[in-house]
């Protein structure tokens, strides 16, 4: 060469802002995610939780039905969301983008980091539309529990975001969201979002509270319901992410090894 | 001191289960060489190519590239490549592929302009990726390759699935870049391919390097044709034919005789005139048989 390149490493192993940015412009042009994310949750709100009776019924802890619901679709929203985040790398993968990433300074850590990153982005903004939605549409929260829900909502997300990943590297579909689709709404169901869990039968309560959207819910909903133990919720959460991040690294370590 | 080679292979095996995709290869390429990597499926260009971007891990022997290990030269942007497919993200646009490969390489805006204009695809560059055309997308992983700037260019049958003219326009900015004195290293099926654009060609068949010179050799390999006939006693002619001026080999396979030679028109005239040959054909030697005479070569040498 003629030219002398200056030739050094990106810090952070590639992780920027930059990446970030490109990324999120890419998922925000991917209308299916959109739809599924972003719209879904407030469109289920408004046809299942926003009827007279819910508006009028109120909760002992302050705030109405519709709000309970509400919180719920946050949640169900914010799982979505980092789900479908992290299930991007099925798609990645199958078109060989992982591979082409490779003959890049991008650490697969960084790599790793980008894509939880951008799931909660996308699962910050889903919670806040339901939010908005709901407040302009008759769901009444004490004013503390707006934030304190939304924020519980979305933290909480990251399980998904691990959960996705994992899925993400363990199905090698194009089409990884129809099959997570139908599993989220089974987790959901098991997880209490749709229907309170004691509704559908003391065995199947029993069951579900070892599923992973049940402890993310009883956690979001607690600052309106102060109901259930904060403490066994938490450790089910911590639990679940601990096995969904396990099950992303190890899927991960041998696509990374295979080649 | 010697000079710093761009590529060394040093008895490069690599092995997948029972396959030996490549079986003790070493090579050395110097820096503003052009080498094509020249052989038929299965030959082993692909994994070769593979552990010298560190995508994977030779099973023995050692790969330097630029005297560093692989995985650095890449993250130095010392190496990229142009691979054989995929490697593309539909939803991208053309620009903004080659921007984030810009991001990942610390690299700046200006570049990405520069690039695309040297790829071709400047006009583009708003188009998404799903709705380039197989060259299009070849282009625009040629501009990714070329972002870092690399000393070393690898190309994985870059051509595969172009038009004619698809073909001469990648090799024209292909050659039109190589002037600037970067070393190139592009696997190939096609003779055609590596005699037109290669300074140097390794032939590459079942893992194993066959031959490795100049493409003016490798053009004289393939001018050989190959005459094959019915001829009842062939073995009784072998040897006469096998004396005949420009004669590379005979194979006798019972009651058929095939000369491999330069100048086929006076075999052909010796077996009609003085044989009982009959049903006689000459055949322009493909890669496959250019192969074959190169091994006999050896093995008679
Ligand atoms: N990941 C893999 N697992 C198992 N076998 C493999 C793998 N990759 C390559 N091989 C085998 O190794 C051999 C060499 O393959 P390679 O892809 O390197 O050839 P190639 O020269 O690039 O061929 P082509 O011209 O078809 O691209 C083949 O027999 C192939 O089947
Ligand atoms: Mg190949």
């Amino acid at each position: 060469m003629t030219t002398v390149v200056e030739r050094s490493l990106p810090r952070w192993g590639g992780f920027s802002l930059g990446m970030i940015g490109l990324e999120l412009r890419r998922m925000v042009r991917n209308r299916r995610t959109v739809v599924f994310t972003v719209v879904m949750p407030p469109v289920f709100y408004l046809l299942f939780g926003s009827s007279a009776s819910y508006r009028s019924e109120r909760l002992d802890g302050g705030g109405n039905v519709a709000g309970y619901v509400l919180v719920s679709m946050a949640v169900y929203g914010a799982m979505l969301a980092t789900t479908s985040g992290g299930a991007m790398v099925s798609v990645e993968r199958a078109a060989g983008w992982s591979r082409q990433l490779r003959l890049t300074p991008l650490l697969p850590g960084a790599y790793i980091a980008v894509k939880l990153v951008l799931a909660m982005i996308v699962g910050a903004v889903s919670v806040l539309v339901a939010l908005v939605v709901g407040a302009f549409t008759g769901a009444e929260l004490p004013a503390a529990a707006w934030v304190e829900c939304g924020l519980l909502a979305w933290v909480c997300a990251l399980v998904f975001a691990a959960f996705g990943l994992f899925m993400g590297y363990l199905l090698p579909s194009e089409n990884v969201l129809q099959i997570l689709g139908p599993v989220l709404a089974v987790l959901s169901f098991a997880g209490g979002l749709f229907v309170p869990v004691d509704q559908l039968g003391s065995t199947f309560a029993r069951i579900a509270a070892f599923t992973p959207v049940y402890g993310v819910g009883q956690i979001a909903r607690y600052p309106l319901t102060h109901e259930g133990n904060l403490w066994l919720a938490a450790l089910s959460v911590v639990v679940w992410t601990a096995v969904f991040s396990v099950g992303a690294m190890w899927r991960f370590r041998r696509d990374t090894a295979r080649v | 001191m010697t000079e710093r080679m761009a590529v060394e292979l040093d008895g490069v095996v690599k092995r997948f289960g029972a396959v030996t995709a490549v079986d003790g290869v070493s090579l050395a390429i110097r820096p503003g060489e052009v080498v094509a990597l020249l052989g038929p499926n299965g030959a082993g260009k692909t994994s070769t190519v593979d552990m010298v971007l560190g995508l994977s891990e030779p099973s023995q022997g050692s790969v330097r590239v630029y005297g560093r290990a692989p995985r650095e030269a890449v993250a130095l942007g010392l190496v990229s490549a142009v691979m054989q497919s995929g490697g593309l993200l539909k939803d991208y646009t053309v620009g903004e592929t080659v921007r984030l490969t810009a991001v990942l390489f610390g690299r700046p805006r200006e570049r990405v302009e520069a690039v695309l204009e040297r790829a071709g695809i400047a006009d583009i560059r708003d188009r998404l990726v799903g709705k380039c055309s197989g060259g299009q997308q070849q282009r625009l992983r040629f501009a990714m390759a070329l972002l870092p700037d690399p000393e070393l260019l690898i190309l994985d049958e870059p051509t595969t699935g172009m038009d004619v003219s698809g073909r001469h326009d990648f090799w024209s900015a292909i050659r039109e870049d190589a002037r600037s004195g970067r070393t190139v290293i592009f696997a190939t099926h096609y003779l055609e391919e590596a005699d037109a654009y290669a300074d140097r060609v390794v032939f590459v068949r079942r893992g194993r390097v066959v031959a490795d010179g100049t493409a003016a050799e490798v053009k004289a390999l393939a001018s050989g044709r190959t005459v094959r006939a019915t001829l009842p006693g062939a073995v009784e002619q072998e040897a006469a034919l096998r004396a005949m001026a420009g004669v590379d080999s005979v194979e006798v396979r019972g009651d058929s005789v095939l000369v491999h030679a330069k100048d086929t028109d006076e075999v052909a005239r010796y077996l009609l005139t003085r044989t009982a040959a009959r049903d006689l054909e000459i055949v322009a030697r493909n890669l496959e048989q250019a192969f074959i005479a190169l091994t006999s070569d050896e093995v008679t040498a």
